[in-house]
């Protein structure tokens, strides 16, 4: 039962971080239809955002010395300079992403929007590819493997049985922040509003003077900066970063949100959460060879019985 | 009612023949005869200077590879580009092909006749298993049918990743050695040839109207009496078949298969090459099956030493740049003239 438990801790740490990336592909396609193939690349320049962050000195001392002032206020934040290192490095990724998503989307995908839906997929594979295979160059981030920095060392916590690490609750508590703003953003905010109606009508959106462009561009931006926090919690929990690392967690990611139901935003978390648990649970009880096998094996099943995944609502074919 | 009133509707109680005017017989079998002579001469021209060593071991290797390539886009413009069912699993069935004729070859030794004996059980197996995967799945719609393809293709992957523990001879993932080397170009030119003819009758064949009107309207074409479920397993079976075609002949041309071979990044290089060349064009995919086998390598034989690495950052600019000039294909759907069949009606 406690390993029982403890696997099912470790599935939804993994099960977070594909949440935070599977947000960005369902708000992508629920606007554009677009599956964003390049969303697994931006998560990847996330997690290097961060190392690099964590591993400059100029950060850390930033981060001392606004732990050193709170304390003024909060005594007992002595000692959280690390914590608050790890905190810029995530906003300084989710930043760089965000700019990253919104200028990939100028570029390449913006020229298409009105071109047949296959070439802005084709243009998002080869903007995936080019992410690659440029940051695999030796003066970009390199074809080596580095090791993830880690401010503080790793504690972890009992809890009848259960080992909870450090690593875990900053997992789940910086997703559950960001999906509870996504949330509120997108269901209280003017723009999310603005979002909800161009991903319902495009142009009757247009007619009552949203201007779509800017709604697709925040749309990317938001969803990028979420795979870039994805990508330095991925650092943090497996510490080996290399410029591919983002293919394998991009597709899964982005089944998850299919499984869920795409378009719908607690569809992506309930499908990255289902994706994560089975592939921690295939590996701790079957073979890990074959966790790829069942994760996408449920993929299909569930789209068999539910063809627009488990939140998707039915969709009825226009005459 | 003897004749339909709409020949382009499709389905088995249309007549395929329209009647054809006079002087059209004679003009279709005009344009068959060139096009005969046009490939029996390419064909010399490419033999001779192979067999003449004017072209290298190297090129000739890639000249094979992207006949490969020209047999297995085929295929999946016959599934995406024809019928319009997005499929991203196509490696899988490649890899089935290449592993079921890799595995005969190398149990019964290696000669003509194996080999064919091989390239006929990849193709029925990739086949067979096509019609088991695509009979459930093929009633999901666009993306989501991609999805499931693409789910079923990391699965296969996985599979072949743990096939040694099943069949030991197939290596898992070590890969397959001691496969017999009996591809040659000669083969694939054949075969390749083979597979244009078959394709190129089969789309312009009342057959082929109907899986048109599949992929053009699938409610609009169940309304005319199109039996959609029939044709889009039809199309998804005879595409997924041209992958067994080509992964037998890849498995025969380098003598060693690793799953890695067979992954999801080989399947967007075959859907490539089919939006590349233009959906529903027979043209654009031999054509840019070719040119894109030929940049790949070409670029590494053009590119000096030093920026090597940057072949891979070139070509998906390439790829970008493309797209956004010419979203529709080089061939945009159409076909060069000789392939165009001369019938009144159909342009």
């Amino acid at each position: 039962m406690a390993y029982f438990l403890q696997q099912l801790i470790n599935g939804l740490q993994l099960g977070f971080v594909y949440a935070l990336i599977a947000l960005g592909y369902t708000m992508v396609y629920g606007i554009v239809r677009l599956i964003n193939f390049a969303h697994g690349d931006i998560f990847m320049v996330g997690a290097y955002l961060g190392y690099f962050a964590l591993s400059s000195r100029s950060l850390a001392t930033v981060s001392d010395s606004m732990a050193r002032s709170i304390v003024r206020l909060i005594p007992a934040a002595g000692t959280a300079g690390p914590v608050l290192a790890l905190i810029l490095a995530i906003l300084l990724a989710m930043a760089g992403c965000a700019l990253l998503g919104t200028v990939i989307e100028r570029v390449a995908y913006k020229p298409l929007r009105n071109a047949p839906r296959i070439s802005a997929l084709i243009t998002a594979m080869g903007v995936s590819l080019f992410l690659e295979n440029f940051t695999n160059l030796k003066f970009v981030f390199g074809p080596t493997p580095r090791a993830f920095p880690r401010p503080f060392e790793i504690s972890s916590f009992r809890l009848g049985g259960v080992e909870i690490t450090s690593i875990q609750i900053i997992v789940f508590v910086v997703s559950i922040i960001l999906m509870l703003a996504l949330s509120l953003f997108v269901n209280r905010t003017k723009t999310g509003r603005a979002m909800r109606a161009v991903s319902m009508d495009k142009d009757t959106a247009r007619l009552m003077g949203i201007n779509v462009d800017t709604v697709i561009s925040v749309t990317f931006g938001i969803g990028s900066a979420l795979a870039g926090a994805g990508g330095v919690l991925f650092g943090i929990a497996y510490p080996q970063i290399l410029p591919l690392m983002g293919i394998m967690p991009g597709l899964k990611a982005f089944v998850a949100a299919v499984l869920g139901g795409i378009g719908v935003i607690p569809g992506a978390m309930l499908g990255a959460v289902i994706m994560g648990v089975t592939e921690t649970f295939t590996s701790a009880y079957v073979s890990s060879t074959l966790r790829d096998a069942v994760a996408f094996g449920i993929l299909i099943i569930v789209l068999l019985v539910r063809p627009t995944g488990i939140l998707g609502k039915p969709m009825r074919d226009k005459v | 009612m003897a004749k339909s009133q709409y020949p382009m509707a499709g389905g088995h109680r249309t007549p395929s023949v329209i009647p054809e005017e006079r002087g059209d017989r004679r003009r279709r079998l005009g344009s068959g005869v060139v096009a005969t002579v046009v490939v029996l001469a390419a064909f010399a021209v490419l033999q001779t200077l192979m067999a003449l060593r004017v072209v290298n071991l190297y090129w000739q290797q890639v000249a094979t590879l992207a006949g490969i390539m020209v047999i297995s886009a085929l295929g999946l413009n016959l599934v995406y580009g024809y019928t319009g069912q997005f499929s991203l699993g196509h490696a899988a069935f490649y890899g089935i092909g290449a592993y079921a004729s890799a595995l005969i070859t190398r149990t019964l030794g290696g000669s003509v006749w194996t080999l064919l004996v091989g390239i006929l059980a990849g193709t029925l197996l990739a086949g067979v298993v096509a019609l088991a995967i695509g009979l459930p799945i093929l009633r999901l719609r666009s993306d989501y049918l991609g999805i499931a393809t693409l789910g079923f293709g990391i699965i296969m992957k996985v599979l072949f990743d743990n096939s040694d523990k099943v069949i030991p001879v197939l290596g898992g993932s070590a890969g397959m050695c001691g496969i017999p080397r009996l591809t040659t170009f000669m083969w694939v030119f054949v075969l390749a040839t083979i597979a244009v003819v078959v394709l190129r009758n089969l789309v312009f064949s009342s057959v082929g109207r109907a899986l048109v009107s599949v992929r053009e309207d699938e409610l609009a074409a169940e309304a005319v009496g199109v039996n959609t479920t029939k044709y889009k397993t039809m199309g998804f079976v005879v595409g997924c078949m041209y992958a067994g075609v080509a992964g037998a002949l890849y498995a025969h041309l380098y003598a060693y298969l690793n799953p890695a071979n067979f992954d999801f990044l080989k399947s967007i290089d075959v859907l490539l090459i089919v939006v590349l060349g233009g959906l529903g064009s027979i043209s654009g995919t031999v054509v840019a099956a070719v040119a894109w086998t030929f940049l790949l390598e070409g670029l590494r034989v053009v590119l000096p030493a030093a920026v090597q690495d940057w072949r891979m950052v070139i070509y998906p600019l390439m790829l970008i740049v493309f797209m956004l000039v010419r979203p529709d294909g080089v061939f945009q759907g159409t076909e060069f003239g000789f392939l165009k069949p001369r019938l009144p009606g159909v342009k």
